[in-house]
Order: structure tokens, then sequence, then C-alpha cells
């Protein structure tokens, strides 16, 4: 019985391994419609991700790319991943996210959001 | 002699149940996430521990047989050799107690499977995969009925996201499909047995062991795949990572006295996942009062070992460590 807590208990600490990163939650929020251009596009995720192969792009109605193209991963939060945006037109556009997590582990999403 | 016949019927419908004993997987196809199902099978292979799934059901009862509680509970653990093949072997402790009787209880069949994922598309969140399980004769309790003849599954399994839906649809693009169709096919056409009654005759009777399509699937609303990929409606954890699943789990007979009539149970549901483990309840609903006039309960926990520990869990034979199952 006591192996089998011990095994449980190795299971169950969290922090000292790694996994997916899913998002959490971002800026400008999935599928809202803003009343202006956004400053940036920042996506929390539910763990670390690696700044060297985390990448973040955003695209208007036409599939051009539209952000300043200086995407990071925030030194201080290292969940954090951002682009700044230049003032944005009216119309629909789109996000398109890829991080590594600490563990080399690969995840891609996409949301869009709209300026009014 | 009556309570023989008495137990004989309380394992035919008890066997009825096993045969849709769980066997799981979870996996990431594009961006979406399909959770290791509960009752059926699912296309993805991974380094994966189900320990343990807990199911409960009421079995009706008979002109010889009284309603009976069964309890089984059961655990799998799985394995990837390369990034498209798995093997798994799950075993489960089945305990029989009818009204008014003694309950007993014993070990099921050891069941070994292999799966081999031979179509993916990251697009179209899709998925196919061939399988083969073996129900291995003689490895169980005779006390709760294991077949002492082997039964040879081959498997078809899908999954498909609804991702590529149009924009017009966005509410259902958080929708997936999973599917599960296999032939049973026992080792042994007819199993004799032999009855002794109290005037010292000896009744032979061979009843025979059907050949039964196994069939089943689920439907799933993932509302992670909502919050983080169509629209944030402002959902707080947990239920951010819940999904809300209606699983499917029937089975047909092709031969002797019941061919042709289905029998099995609709799996109404919740699935949560975290990053390394996923729990998940359903009701366990009869599609008809041939096995139980009752709803039962199904409850689980499974961890994704390709995640809490992927160097050491992920190691294969032939491609070194895989790392985490990997979205495409």
């Amino acid at each position: 019985m006591s192996r089998l807590l011990a095994v449980a208990a190795l299971l169950l600490v969290p922090g000292w391994v790694e996994a997916h990163a899913f998002p959490d939650h971002s800026e400008p929020r999935v599928g809202h419609t803003l009343e202006a251009s956004p400053p940036s596009v920042r996506i929390w995720f539910d763990g670390r991700i690696e700044p060297v192969f985390s990448t973040i792009r955003v695209e208007d109605a036409e599939k051009r790319r539209v952000d300043k193209g200086d995407s990071r991963v925030d030194p201080a939060d290292g969940t954090l991943l951002e682009v700044g945006l230049p003032a944005l037109a009216s119309g629909r556009y789109r996000v398109f996210w890829s991080v590594v997590a600490r563990d080399g582990h690969r995840t891609d999403g996409d949301f869009a959001f709209r300026v009014k | 002699m009556r309570g023989k016949s008495l137990l004989a019927c309380v394992y035919v419908l008890a066997s009825v149940l096993a045969a849709s004993a769980p066997a799981l997987a979870h996996g990431l196809i594009g961006k979406r996430f399909f959770p290791a199902t509960l009752a059926t099978d699912d296309p993805f292979v991974a380094d994966e521990l189900s320990l343990p799934t807990i199911s409960y059901l009421k079995l009706r009862g008979t002109d010889e047989a009284p309603p009976t509680h069964q309890i089984d509970l059961s655990a799998e653990f799985s394995k990837r050799l390369s990034p498209d093949l798995g093997v798994s072997l799950s075993g489960t402790f089945t305990i029989l107690d009818p009204d008014g009787g003694s309950a007993v209880s014993g070990f099921d069949n050891l069941e070994v499977a292999a799966k081999y994922v031979f179509f993916k598309s990251a697009a179209h969140e899709l998925l196919l995969a061939l399988g083969l399980s073996w129900d291995v004769g003689g490895t169980g309790s005779k006390k709760v009925d294991a077949e002492s003849f082997d039964t040879w599954t081959p498997q078809l399994f899908f999954g498909k996201g609804f991702g590529d839906l149009p924009d017009q649809l966005e509410l259902m693009k958080p929708f997936a499909l999973t599917g599960a169709f296999g032939l049973a096919v026992p080792s042994r056409v007819h199993t004799k047995t032999f009855e002794t009654d109290e005037d010292g005759n000896v009744d032979v009777k061979k009843p025979l062991n059907p050949t039964v399509f196994k069939w089943g699937g689920s439907i799933q609303y993932n509302l992670q795949y909502l919050q983080s990929y169509v629209r944030d409606v402002g959902l707080p954890a947990p239920i951010n990572r819940m999904i809300p699943i209606v699983e499917f789990a029937l089975e047909t007979p092709l031969d002797g006295r019941n061919a042709g009539r289905t029998t099995g149970t609709v799996n109404p549901g919740i699935i949560w996942f975290g990053r390394y483990f996923q729990l998940g309840i359903e009701a366990v609903i009869p599609v008809n009062h041939d096995v139980s006039k009752n709803v039962g309960a199904l409850a689980q926990i499974h961890f994704y070992l390709d995640d809490i520990l992927p160097q050491v869990f992920t190691w294969t034979p032939f491609h070194g460590v895989l790392g985490p199952t990997q979205p495409q």
C-alpha cells in the first residue's frame, strides 16, 4: 500500500514535470469584437513556454500578415506570448500561434477577433 | 443444479456488459484534443494508464435468476511502440451480487490489444486507425464465467473534429465524433458443458458462442476548444476544461438465438482534463431491457503517462524517446 501511495504522490506532484501547453486566456479575447484597434495580441498559456520556438502572427481577412513581427515570450512571465500590432482597420483578423512547452512538446492553434 | 443455472444466467448478462470493457486512449490532432473515453475506444495511441475504471449496473432478473448488482473494477496500461503503433493490456475484477444470494467475484480474462494509426489529417482533425484485440481465454476466473476460449476482435476506429466547419457555424466547431467498429470472433464455436441431475442423468449442452458486431463511439463538445479557438465565453476553471460527452457502447450478435438483437448502453457524462490526468463520470443507460432496467454509473481516473514523465514512459524500441503525444 505504501508503494502505491508513493507512486500516486509521484504522479500528482505538480510543477516538476511539463506537459501540453494550452492557452488560458488572451487579449483580445477569442472571437470578440473590439471598438478600437488593440496595441498587441497577448496569449497566456497554462505553463511555461520556450521563447526560441514559440511564435505568434496576425493576418487580416486577405491572409496578409499585419503584426509588427516582434513576437516574444515575456521575460518576466514565461507563460505569456505577445506580438505588437500597428493601427488596424476595421475588419476580421486571425491570430496563429505555435508554442513549445519546456519538455519540447509543440502545440498550435488559432483564433479570430474583429475590429469595428 | 438450479443454483448453477441461476448463476449461468447472471453470467450471460454480465458477459454482455463485460464485452464493452473499456480500452482507451487520448491524443491531439491539429489543435483538437480528444480525451480518453470511458466506455468505448478512440483512435489514438498513447502512453497512459486508466486506474481505476469503476462501473456499476443492476442487471435485470429473469425467470431463472434474480436481479444482480454488477461492479467492475478495471485497469488498462497502454504503450506506444512507435508514433503510430501502440499496445495495451487491460484487466477487470468483477463482483456479482445477486439479490437474496451470495456474491461472487473474480478476474475476467486479460485483454491484449494493438492499434495502428494509418491516416491523419490535422487540417480536418481526422484520424483513422486499425486495431486487433485478444481476449485471452482461460486467464480469468470461472467464478465470474470468464471464457475458456479466446476471442479475437479486429476493429476500425475514427476520430473527427469539426473545427473545419465554416465560420458561420463557429459554435459547432467544438463538436467531435469518435467511432469504433469491430467483429468479436470466438476461437471456439461451441462450448460443451455437462450437468448431472439428482437421478444421475448427464445432460450435455453445447451453447453457441456467437460472433458479435461491436459498435459504438462518442459525440463530445469540447469547452476548451470553444474557449481557446472559437469564442471566449468567460468560462471559469474547472468548467473551461470540461467536455460534455455522450458515449454509445453497443453490440449485435450475428448468429445464435439472439442474432440481430442489439444490446448496450448510452452513457451521457462529463470529462475534465488537466495537464497530467483526466477525470470522467457517466450515467449508464441501457438501450433496452434485455440487460437491465436500471441506470448505472461509470467513473474513471486516467493518467497521461506521456505527459507526466515523457523521458521514462515514451521510450520505444525502434524510435527512441517519443516525448508526449504530439499534435500533428
